[in-house]
């Protein structure tokens, strides 16, 4: 096992035209540094929403609660799904798709760099917006799905909504970037020999989840912008004294918002996958089968929407079509789980904190996807509709699935990530708190449920049979606060002094534990032939992969006996690639160098896609002038008026030149500055 | 277990190299594939909530239907000018020509050129120039039909069909003025530097990009306009 540490003195290479401290992580289009950006930035806001989830607790602790009004409650759960929806889950998932698809791929970044940057701090600056409307107390108080026509400005009538909407638009162009660079990435960059049946379960998952974002990204956008439409300019998209459907935004929203939960949940089956069969010692059963499923429940997941509106009565017909495509989703999701199993059932399993994180997942998402199928029902769900079940349900899958599978990951790759292995007693700590506190935060909310308790509502009166599931829920709440304590402490102490990592701590079995940890900025020095799926286990534990299909010549696939004499044997033939200069065996690559010293050409560093991002922001936010403008016009206040429309015209097109002019730049700019094949645009 | 030493070894596998994709296919065509088919999502959403409005509109103007001005009392007829926009709709077509003419120009930009019509066909900055020029027309048509339909008493808050018309025409026209500034641009560096075989991908993407918003069109067409 190599267990060769990053070496200090190996800094003083890095190259001297690369800048250093805050600047260069500005200017980064590194996606590895770009992927660290997104951690820990979505942890900073999972912190931020758990805090509000924390005060939601503390206000239904018992009957009656008194410590927030009935508007700031509204806030409150409004930003606390918000937060962990848009500015936790899917940016720690993101921030994997960054760090894990070029490594796993074999590739030296990603497709595009600096469109890269751009969408972390387009992501960056959307969540600050959304959070900068507590400053004027104007948080959004819509609830995440936003129905209009309650958030027309009618019945919404202040600046929340405003936020609300202009801050998804902004965190919606940072999704989709990220969509085409990754499809990109994944389709075109693979090393040579990775065909698509060889690539690491975790970037398929990320392969199908791009796909889910550029395709149900689009239909939000286009529901936010009749919003808008409708707020600032006076449409009558939802209006529905002008005849508008008053479910119109329910299915745009749900369109996007169902495959939107898949967004939310595949990434994190990817990381499972991955950590699974490492701990077990034994490939992942079924990798066909898994993803095979990930694409079915993928192409499902966008017929299944209109099971979040039985309540709105749709008619039977709609309904059964749509309670019965939402049950086949089971099947694929069942699939997973007990290839999961499978894969454990005869491993020799190690249960560090990754393995139990995922081992989480398989209990607790079950749990989630099991209340899922019996309000896939239709009658069922009537009477579920709208109360804590559902609370119930969507946090089990939600904390139970993405959250669990996501810090397996992150136990899983931080090491990969800084180097340096975090704690495995405060860990398991840090897994036990959870486990308990959430099971004791969520499951009293199916009994609370079930006795009627509504949803979103800020306090309630005594004696409804309520009172112990909730004083059970907030106390389960605290304990998860205090696990996500034991995280932080484990994260800021490991990153400082944490047991130094080596290439490959857990004997992992793909390309991204070939290599040392942190990876050099080029990744690879150089790129590997892959010739099965699990090149570093045929390189250290071949008895591991034996009946895994190899190559031995080009693509022509070899199917090796168990038992056969093949078995155990290095899949590397060495001579059958001498012909391909570019290629390289599977190797281990245990020291660091610089890149210009290997003669790798790796992209310039650029402020330009942060001040895109920037310009974007300004522009978009603009808007907040022009209904501060309308609101002073009916007061009567027309100097106010007047300078508001000023200023909004100065924000949306000073916005909008600095964002024009800066990507202008940025496309007439090379990728890197000494590179034969850098095209002019 | 095997090491590999590694020393000053030159750029292998360089991912910018075209040649060393996967696929064989430069890196941006796949992206505008993808841009491609989140676009397709965006106008499915716009072209649907359109059919779903139509004729539930509570006052005129209507698309295709005669209505009365409650205020006057006046026989209004059908708003959509159906002749005018068949005509900016064929400029629109022929600009995917001509768009077509630009990319074969640049792919041949080394092949000499010997008769008239050969140079008149290989100018690449002619055809990006009549692209441009047939969408700026087409914008054209488009604002004379805005401006009018505003002079007949329709804008984007008059009823539903206001509304979902003008957001859908309007997505529509953003994209094509986005496509003009981008033929611009690619005929001032033509003009600048020359574009040659070498840029065709960047040609390439633009010109993908063009057609798919004019098939586009065609939907707009047929859906808001032919069918009544």
């Amino acid at each position: 096992m190599a267990t060769i540490a990053a070496n200090p003195s190996h800094a003083h290479e890095h190259d001297e035209a690369h800048p250093s401290g805050i600047w260069s992580w500005l200017t980064t289009v590194d996606h590895k540094r770009i992927g660290t950006l997104y951690m820990f930035t979505a942890l900073t806001f999972f912190m931020i929403g758990g805090l509000e989830a924390e005060l939601i607790r503390m206000q239904l602790q018992g009957p009656n609660g008194k410590l927030v009004s009935a508007e700031t409650y509204n806030q409150l759960f409004t930003m606390h799904g918000t937060t962990m929806i848009f500015l936790a889950i899917m940016p720690l998932s993101a921030a994997f798709f960054n760090f894990l698809i070029p490594l796993q791929i074999g590739a030296r970044d990603v497709a595009f760099p600096r469109l890269n940057a751009f969408s972390y701090w387009v992501f960056l600056l959307g969540g600050i917006f959304i959070n900068i409307s507590w400053l004027f107390h104007a948080a959004p108080d819509g609830g995440w799905f936003g129905y209009a026509p309650l958030t027309t400005r009618a019945y919404s009538p202040g600046m929340n909504i405003d936020f609300w909407l202009l801050g998804l638009q902004i965190l919606g162009v940072s999704s989709l970037a990220a969509g085409f660079n990754f499809i990109t990435t994944i389709i075109n960059m693979r090393a040579p020999g990775m065909n698509l049946m060889r690539m690491p379960i975790f970037t398929w998952s990320a392969f199908v989840t791009q796909f889910l974002i550029v395709l149900s990204f689009p239909v939000i956008t286009i529901a936010l912008v009749f919003l808008m439409f409708d707020r600032f300019f006076g449409t009558n998209f939802y209006t529905i004294s002008a005849g508008a459907d008053p479910l119109l935004w329910q299915h745009l929203f749900w369109i996007f918002g169902h495959p939107e939960v898949y967004i939310l949940i595949l990434p994190a089956f990817g990381l499972v996958s991955e950590v699974v069969p490492t701990f077990s010692k034994k490939p992942l059963f079924g990798y066909p089968v898994m993803v095979f499923s990930l694409i079915l429940i993928a192409f499902l997941g966008f017929g299944v929407w209109a099971h979040h509106m039985f309540a709105v009565g749709m008619g039977p017909v709609a309904d059964t079509v749509f309670g019965v495509t939402t049950m086949l989703i089971a099947i694929p999701t069942g699939v997973k789980i007990f290839n999961w199993l499978a894969t454990m059932h005869g491993g020799s399993i190690r249960f560090t904190t990754a393995m139990l994180f995922a081992i989480g997942l398989l209990a607790f998402f079950t749990i989630g996807g099991l209340s899922g199928v019996m309000h896939a029902s239709p009658p069922a769900d009537l009477q579920q509709t709208d109360t804590y079940f559902i609370v119930a349900h969507f946090h089990y899958v939600m904390f139970g699935g993405s959250m669990m599978g996501l810090f397996a990951g992150v136990y899983y790759y931080f090491p990969k990530i800084t180097g340096r292995l975090l704690n495995e007693t405060l860990g398991k700590t840090h897994f036990w708190v959870t486990a308990v506190g959430m099971n004791l935060t969520f499951f009293p909310m199916h009994l609370s449920g079930l006795l009627g308790m509504p949803r979103r509502i800020y306090r309630y009166d005594a004696g409804q049979g309520w009172e112990g599931f909730n004083f059970a829920s907030s106390i389960g709440a605290y304990i998860l606060g205090a696990g996500m304590l034991v995280f932080a402490y484990n994260v800021i102490r490991s990153r400082r002094s944490g047991a130094i990592a080596g290439n490959d701590p857990w004997g992992g079995p793909t390309l991204e534990w070939m290599i040392p940890s942190p990876p050099p900025e080029y990744n690879f020095a150089r790129v590997p032939t892959v010739t099965s799926r699990y090149p570093l286990w045929d390189l250290k534990q071949p008895q591991l992969t034996s009946d895994v299909p190899h190559t031995h010549q080009g693509d022509r696939a070899v199917k090796v006996d168990v038992t056969g004499k093949d078995a155990g044997t290095p899949h590397v033939p060495m001579a059958a690639q001498s012909h391909r200069p570019a290629e390289s065996a599977p190797h281990i690559e245990t020291e660091t160098y610089s890149a210009r010293r290997l003669g790798i050409a790796l992209p310039d560093p650029t402020i330009k896609p942060l001040i895109t991002a920037i310009g974007l922001t300004i522009m978009l936010s603009g808007l907040l002038f022009m209904h501060h403008a309308q609101t002073m016009d009916i007061a009567g206040r027309a100097a106010e008026a007047k300078t508001s429309m000023t200023m909004f015209w100065v924000f949306v097109l000073g916005g909008a030149a600095l964002m024009v002019g800066m990507l202008y730049n940025w496309l007439l700019t090379p990728l890197e500055s000494h590179h034969p094949h850098a095209t002019e645009l | 277990m095997t090491s590999v030493p590694i020393g000053a070894a030159p750029a292998i596998g360089d991912a910018h190299d075209p040649h060393a994709t996967s696929t064989g296919l430069d890196n941006k065509k796949i992206a505008i594939w993808a841009f491609i088919g989140s676009e397709c999502m965006l106008f499915a959403s716009l072209i649907s909530t359109y059919l779903i409005y139509k004729g539930r509109s509570k006052v005129g103007p209507f698309p295709h239907e005669v209505w009365t001005d409650p205020m006057t009392g006046q026989h209004m007829k059908a708003i959509l000018n159906i002749p005018v926009t068949s005509a900016s709709t064929f400029v629109l077509l022929m600009s995917s020509l001509a768009m077509v003419l630009a990319l074969a120009a640049v792919q041949h930009k080394n092949v000499p050129k010997r008769t008239t019509s050969e140079r008149i066909l290989g100018s690449s900055q002619l055809w990006l120039l009549m692209t441009a020029a047939l969408g700026m027309t087409f914008l054209g048509f488009q604002a004379y039909e805005f401006t009018s339909f505003v002079h007949e008493g329709l804008s984007i808050r008059t009823n539903l069909f206001g509304s979902s018309f003008f957001t859908l025409t309007g997505f529509h026209g953003a994209h094509v003025t986005a496509g003009v500034i981008w033929l611009l641009t690619l005929f001032a560096i033509d003009r600048k530097r020359g574009l040659g075989p070498r840029d065709e991908v960047n040609v390439d993407i633009a010109a993908l990009y063009w057609h798919f918003v004019d098939v586009v069109w065609i939907a707009i067409f047929t859906l808001v306009y032919l069918i009544q």
